[in-house]
Parts: structure tokens; sequence; C-alpha cells
């Protein structure tokens, strides 16, 4: 069952980057992502990963993805075409199996007496909020005020960058 | 059965499709969109990684990534908004200020 549902989050999430990376038209690329990361969530359940499954959902794709799409339609970006030219899909098709065969065989490598990894026994309350909170006010204290500042960072630039400047001063 | 070395494997998969959509697009919203299906790619490897080793450490750098990520969103598309009232345009090809 596990093995079933991972191939069909797995080709899934595959299908949905492709599209999007072999996309011309952008509201669509943005839905493809969309979808990606969904599946990566549908993922991150299946490792576990509860907490950082649902911040999936709520901040990946259900802000920062509107935020790209409010700024595609802000912009009105519109290109005629479907997809790529076809030179250019078999230019990035060629590209993928080049990187792609670095990282495979990167990672297919890891064994470890020679039998695949499998995934062990884990505590019961391992990925949820309780223990990834406890987490990240205990051990990581430091990290955790420290993203709080560079948030804030994020915030006063964007707004500096996205004014618009009055023509007599700098 | 699930090993590790599939979860790997489709986040070495994922990475390089976007990777390779990095060097291959034209329109400069979509390169920016190809970056953040890298690091959702790294957060799988993370997830897989933590899964195994049984510690939280890998939730805790994806809850970092993840962070970094929107605040990264949030300047980037102001980045482009200011390009794009300067050009008419997010083509990539267009922005050659730089080149000597």
């Amino acid at each position: 069952m596990q093995l079933l549902m991972f191939y069909i989050f797995g080709f899934g999430a595959v299908v949905s980057a492709l599209l999007m990376v072999t996309n011309k038209r952008p509201v669509r690329a943005a839905m493809s992502l969309v979808a990606t990361m969904s599946f990566l969530a549908g993922l991150y359940v299946l490792l576990d990963a509860h907490l950082i499954a649902a911040l999936q959902l709520i901040v990946y794709a259900g802000a920062i993805m509107v935020l790209f799409l409010f700024v595609i339609m802000l912009l009105n970006i519109e290109e005629k075409e479907g997809l790529l030219g076809v030179n250019t899909i078999l230019l990035q098709f060629l590209g993928m199996l080049v990187v792609g065969m670095l990282f495979v065989t990167m990672v297919s490598l890891f064994k470890v007496d020679g039998a695949p990894l499998t995934l062990g026994a884990v505590a019961d309350d391992f990925g949820t909020t309780k223990a990834v909170g406890m987490m990240l006010f205990t051990e990581y204290l430091l990290p955790f005020e420290i993203a709080s500042v560079l948030l804030l960072a994020a915030i006063v630039g964007a707004v500096i960058l996205a004014k618009r400047r009055i023509d007599d001063s700098e | 059965m699930v090993t590790l070395n599939s979860y790997l494997v489709l986040g070495a998969v994922l990475f390089s499709i976007g990777a390779v959509g990095v060097f291959t697009q034209r329109n400069a919203l979509i390169i920016y969109m190809c970056i953040e299906l890298m690091l959702n790619a790294v957060n799988l490897t993370f997830i897989a990684f933590s899964r195994f080793l049984n510690s939280l450490d890998g939730h805790v750098f994806v809850f970092m990534i993840m962070a970094v990520a929107a605040a990264e969103a949030a300047v980037g598309l102001a980045i482009f908004i200011s390009l794009f009232r300067n050009k008419e345009t997010v083509n990539v090809d267009n922005f050659n200020l730089c080149k000597g």
C-alpha cells in the first residue's frame, strides 16, 4: 500500500514538474507547481512528517504560489504559445538526462552492507507538531529567532522595492 | 517496500528537472518557479533522511528552508515588479545592461 502511494505521488510530482518546466504560459506553470507541491505534501505524510506536510500545503502551495499568481496577474504576463519549441524541449530533456544521471547515480550509491536502506521504526510522535515544536523552542531557539529577523528584513525589503518612486527624489 | 533510495532518487529527479528549467527557460517568473522546485526537492531529501535516521533535525531545517523560501519569494517578486516597471517584459534575454 505504501509502495502504491509512493508511486502515485512520485509520478504525479514528476509529471507536474515536467509540465511546469516546459510551459511558456506562466499561469499554467504556476498551477503545475501547485500540483507538484501538493504531491510532495503527500510524500511527506508517507514519511511521517505531519507538521511539514501541513506547512507545505499552507505556506508553499497556499501562500507562496498564490503570491506568484498574484504577481503574474498583476503584471499581466501572457505568452501566446503553449509549450516551448520542440528544439528547446529536446535540449531540456538532454539536459535533464545529463544532470539527472549525475544526481541519481550519487544517491543510488547509498548502500549499507550491500543492501538498500530501509526505513526503520520511529517514535510515536515523530514529526508531529509537538515534537518539532519542542526541538524548535529548546535546541534550535537561536535559528528560530533569527528566522523571524529574516522575515522582518524581507518585509522591509519588499515594501521598499515595490514602492513607486517619486521622480524628483534620488 | 519503499527504501530510502527511492525517495532520494525522486528528490534527485525533481532537482535536475528544476535545474534544467533554470537553464533553458526564457521567462523570468518560470525560472523563479524552477528555483522553488529545487528547494522542494531538497526538502524531500531532508525529510527522507530525517525519517531514516530517526532524528527531527531534518524537520527543523526544512522549517527554516520554508521560512527562507517565503522571504525570498516576497523579495524576488518585488524585484520582478520593479524590473517589469522599467522594461515592460520579463524575458531574460532583454536584461543585458551588464553586458560588456
